[in-house]
């Protein structure tokens, strides 16, 4: 009973199909072809975004300032554009594809569509840049008003949006073809599941976004008189918010689909970990409140509300990620033999493989550094310790560059392979790459963090204040933070030059793995395929080393949880 | 068809493992904890942001600082007024009013307070948003234009302390300081 048509989507149209040699898995061509052109994308925005990323840390550099102010301005606008929007949004858009096409073994829906989406979200990609090296938009990424960009700024935004938004209604519409032509039975796969979270979260991101930038976009043209700030922060916030945690459902489920294909993991509990995905939709979106803590006009009742109901529970979810991950790759090693000790199967992981150290990498940094600083961060009192401090991008590079960022890049080393058919170059380099691209993300995350309890405020030129009226100096340590950030800066650029060269250079010139008795330089688990397009949990495993893991990471939250309350006694009192 | 056949089981059936369990009972309670704690330190804390606001025309609020800033005036021993760098102290009454604007790219006026005092003060921005950072001990407000953000404040140190904004204002966002002095 289905209105389904079963010989393709368009008349005269055959989806073609090939079968992995790796995995076993159907993988049909348009699907192929569109994650291919949307990894490359990706790839692309991740260059010119971390170029400026680059050029905005060395400014920071009290020591080095390398752009003048006006520059500066104009590329931060832009870093935050190419990185946290460009380059993860054409991710996530593969990793959909890749969720239901390639994992469910069916044909991509309404392929014509999905190369639209692509195609206006190239455009806008490119308009926005345009927009910005105009000069006229230094607006930031958040473009608070009344300061107003170019209408075209706006415009490019919401092209985005709408490709990216009818990329996500392709993914929907390919699990409806994979249902009806029967290409799985029963649950869809958890790593599917995650994918599912994260499309269904983009729709509300996307909305949000569009009832704000619509009308904003309208009063650049001039035919909207005004813009209420506040107004404004909310709804803004009810996109850029929600569209983090679109990251944290795609690279969850990476986390999985990698344990899974690397050491054959199968999730502890289906239950926990899809009930952990479903407590993302139920209330990350009203948690974006916490980034009005420090405004005016809001009750303290609607900011406990939203940051406690909506966001603990929230962060309940991830910390369950954060046990069942490391808990599904323990129960898989000691499957695998390595059933000494508290953490023989972390020790005799596949560390030698990037896929997997760049999956444990993101794991640990986006629980240990970006987790628990985001929940000081979002309590209702702490938050006026650092609002709008440079400890607040501190923050988010530990979840969006370790944890989301490294995630993606950790999965490309398995889709260059699986997808576009060419094995990895440089093997001892690729080995290194996520070490390198890790270390200096972490140094980033951390050295901001440091500077923002010191005060230093973010998006600003020139710490030492020269040309301002009223003079102040900032503590030393401020200097020496800001300094090492600015060399963490090279570390994970170099790191990330590094994944561009072997990711190029791979596609294009790697050796080709659709001949016969091709071998991956970098193997899958045996039972890998399985795991990953396999619906089932685990059976009674021994998690001693992960229990070790939760503890710590709970002793960690707790005390720096307290040491920011014993800071925010020291204040001087609100009363 | 797949080429592996799932085990037909429904998710929300599956057991959990005892870790698990264990895990999420801890979780659901510490974020308990940190739900009453917000809420307790309404009760045992000294440090809650009010939420005292009005909606006020930029241009209204100007006035009212610049009428605050006359009043109270700072003057020396010779009846001269005070002021660095150009900007004027002014020395509200203990436990008084204090009217401080944010405009591109100053806060103005400087004040000068008495320690362990406690004031209104009254913030809001002439222009764009602005960032309120009181530095080194590091209290950060959005300053909006068109509201009045009202908040008790009592200094518990003396000194000289900077305001720095901390909300990008455009190309002068990192010359936008100001000035609040805290004497005995």
């Amino acid at each position: 009973m289905t209105t389904i048509d079963h010989s393709g989507a368009i008349a005269g149209q055959q989806p073609v199909y090939r079968s992995c040699r790796f995995t076993g898995l159907r993988v049909e061509r348009s699907a192929e072809l569109l994650i291919r052109a949307n990894a490359v994308a990706a790839v692309v925005f991740l260059a010119l975004g971390g170029l400026m990323g680059l050029m905005v840390a060395l400014t920071r550099w009290p020591a080095v300032q390398l752009l003048p102010a006006e520059w500066f301005y104009l590329v931060l606008t832009g870093h935050g554009a190419n990185v946290l929007l460009f380059w993860i949004l054409f991710f996530e858009i593969a990793v959909l594809y890749f969720a239901s096409a390639i994992i469910l073994g069916s044909r991509i829906a309404a392929p014509k569509w999905a190369w639209l989406a692509f195609l206006l979200m190239i455009v806008g990609a490119v308009m926005a840049n345009y927009a910005v090296l105009r000069g006229d938009s230094t607006v930031m990424f958040t473009s608070y008003p009344p300061m107003m960009a170019s209408q075209w700024f706006y415009l490019s935004l919401i092209l985005f949006a709408v490709g990216a938004l009818i990329a996500v209604f392709v993914f929907f519409g390919t699990l409806v073809v994979a249902k009806a032509e029967g290409t799985y039975n029963g649950s869809v796969p958890l790593v599917t599941f995650g994918a599912i979270t994260a499309a269904i979260i983009a729709v509300f991101t996307i909305a949000s976004g569009a009832i704000i930038l619509v009308p904003t976009w309208l009063w650049s043209l001039g035919l909207i008189s005004e813009m209420d700030t506040l107004m404004y922060k909310l709804i803004w916030w009810g996109m850029g918010h929600s569209s983090q945690q679109i990251n944290v459902s795609a690279h969850v489920s990476i986390w999985y689909a990698i344990a899974a294909m690397l050491v054959g993991a199968k999730p502890l509990s289906e239950k926990v970990s899809r009930t952990a995905f479903l407590m993302y939709i139920f209330f990350l979106q009203l948690a974006s409140a916490h980034h009005l803590l420090a405004e005016p006009g809001l009750s303290e009742t609607w900011k406990i509300v939203n940051t406690s109901y909506m966001m603990y529970l929230a962060v309940m979810a991830s910390m369950i990620h954060g046990m069942t991950v490391p808990g599904a790759i323990e129960a898989a090693q000691r499957r695998n033999g390595f059933d000494r000790g508290a953490f023989e199967w972390l020790r005799k992981a596949p560390w030698g493989h990037p896929a997997f150290s760049g999956m444990f990498l993101s794991l640990v940094m986006f629980g240990f550094i970006g987790g628990i600083s985001g929940v000081v961060l979002g309590t209702e009192q702490l938050n006026v310790l650092m609002h709008n401090t440079i400890y607040v991008p501190g923050h988010f590079h530990g979840t969006v560059v370790t944890g989301t960022t490294l995630a993606f890049m950790a999965m490309t080393y398995l889709v260059v392979p699986l997808i576009f058919q060419r094995d990895i170059i440089w093997p001892t380099l690729a080995k290194w790459q996520p070490w390198i691209f890790g270390a200096g993300a972490a140094g980033i995350s951390m050295f901001m963090m440091g500077a923002g309890t010191l005060g230093v405020p973010r998006r600003q030129w020139d710490i030492a204040l020269s040309d301002a009226n009223l003079h102040y100096e900032f503590a030393p340590g401020a200097y020496l933070m800001m300094g090492m950030n600015g060399l963490s800066a090279i570390l994970a650029a170099t790191g990330g030059v590094i994944f561009v060269l072997i990711v190029v250079g791979s596609v294009v010139g790697g050796p080709r793995l659709d001949a016969a008795g091709a071998k991956l330089r970098f193997p899958l688990h045996d039972a890998g395929a399985q795991a990953v397009s396999h619906y089932g949990s685990e059976k009674h495993p021994k998690l001693t080393g992960t229990a070790i893991l939760v503890t710590i990471f709970f002793i960690s939250f707790v005390l720096y949880y307290f040491i920011n309350w014993k800071y925010l006694s020291e204040l001087w009192l609100f009363n | 068809m797949a080429i592996f056949s799932p085990e037909k089981r429904i998710w929300w059936k599956q057991p959990i493992h005892g870790l698990e369990l264990g895990w999420i009972i801890v979780v659901f309670l510490w974020g308990l904890f940190m739900f009453f704690f917000m809420i307790a330190w309404h009760f045992i804390g000294d440090q809650n942001l009010s939420t005292e606001t009005y909606r006020i025309a930029p241009d209204k609020f100007v006035e009212r600082v610049e009428e605050f800033a006359e009043e109270f005036q700072a003057m020396d021993e010779n009846g001269e007024p005070i002021e660095e760098e150009g900007v004027p102290v002014v020395r509200p009454a203990a436990g008084g009013d204090v009217y401080l604007l944010a405009r591109l790219w100053e806060f103005w006026p400087i004040i000068e307070l008495k320690k362990g005092e406690s004031y209104r003060f009254h913030l809001s921005s002439a222009d764009w948003q602005h960032g309120f950072s009181l530095q080194p001990t590091n209290i950060n407000i959005s300053v909006h234009p068109g509201y009045e953000h009202v908040l008790s404040l009592t200094p518990t140190e003396s000194g000289v302390f900077g305001i720095v904004c901390n909300e990008y204002c455009g190309i002068g966002h990192h010359t936008m300081t100001g000035r609040i002095r805290v004497v005995e």
